[in-house]
């Protein structure tokens, strides 16, 4: 730091570990963002977070209404939901849908089209291929968008000179 | 907030080193803040986003988002990329006179 004067971002690789909504947003909505600010971007996906590339999966991310303490009804500010409520069949179907309306309403992207939108504006798309081995997938599985399936290894040589963030 | 001269005239530009007053813009301006973001020349693919960017401003009161942009300008993410480089909504913002757009997206 050089009194406030600190260098840019030049650079940033996004990890998404979690396949849930809410799990998977933040990535997106940073990577995105960073394209928008003429930052350089590549998104890993590991894990569950795979799910948000996975062709038949991609369209049917959920909000977690198990085991989230923050979650209220009928909206953010509303008391909190019993945690054994979170557990009733279509809660999570619900709490998806409500948010996904508000998404809407601010310009924000179902899934797959947020990642084509984010492909097309140059940020690289990659799934972690330990995690590809141990869930038995194949390359076929995944949306078009994947620029490969990638070692730790090679995320790390990808990744030089960038800020490494984890979500 | 700043003052500079584009075209012989004093004007007036936000923190953002955007337009102050949109009554200032014209297109000879927009040419020239063009080239000083590194763009030689507006072609009319270019003209079709700043001002359907200035129109949506018009109605709404905030600068498109990329995804509105995309949907709607009739110019779609990878052209936006190649024409505006490195941040499209932003430098086409600046381009067309307005604001900083607000939103995340």
């Amino acid at each position: 730091m050089n009194n406030g004067k600190a260098e840019p971002i030049q650079k940033v690789s996004i990890i998404v570990s979690r396949g849930s909504l809410e799990g998977v947003y933040p990535g997106l909505i940073m990577a995105n963002g960073a394209r928008m600010e003429g930052i350089e971007a590549t998104l890993f996906f590991t894990f569950f977070g795979l799910h948000a590339i996975i062709d038949k999966k991609m369209d049917k991310i959920k909000v977690a209404t198990v085991g989230n303490p923050a979650m209220c009804v009928p909206s953010a500010m509303g008391p909190g939901l019993p945690t054994w409520m979170g557990a009733i069949p279509g809660m999570s179907w619900f709490a998806t849908s409500m948010m996904k309306k508000e998404m809407e309403k601010l310009d924000i992207p179902p899934v797959r089209e947020f990642i084509e939108m984010i492909h097309d504006a140059g940020c690289e798309i990659y799934g972690c291929k330990a995690t590809v081995d141990m869930f038995h997938l194949t390359e076929k599985d995944f949306c078009p968008q994947v620029d490969g399936i990638i070692s730790v290894g090679e995320f790390y040589e990808k990744s030089a000179g960038a800020q490494i963030i984890f979500t | 907030m700043t003052t500079t001269e584009l075209l012989g005239k004093p004007i007036e530009l936000d923190n953002d080193g955007h337009l102050k007053n949109l009554n200032d813009w014209t297109e000879e301006l927009a040419v020239q803040i063009a080239k000083e973001e590194g763009i030689s020349e507006l072609t009319d693919r270019h003209w079709l986003v700043i001002n359907y960017m200035r129109k949506e401003f018009q109605e709404k009161g905030d600068a498109p988002s990329i995804r509105k942009l995309t949907k709607e300008s009739g110019v779609d993410t990878k052209e936006l990329y190649a024409l505006f480089p490195k941040g499209p909504a932003k430098k086409a913002a600046k381009i067309a006179g307005l604001p900083k757009p607000k939103g995340c997206i």
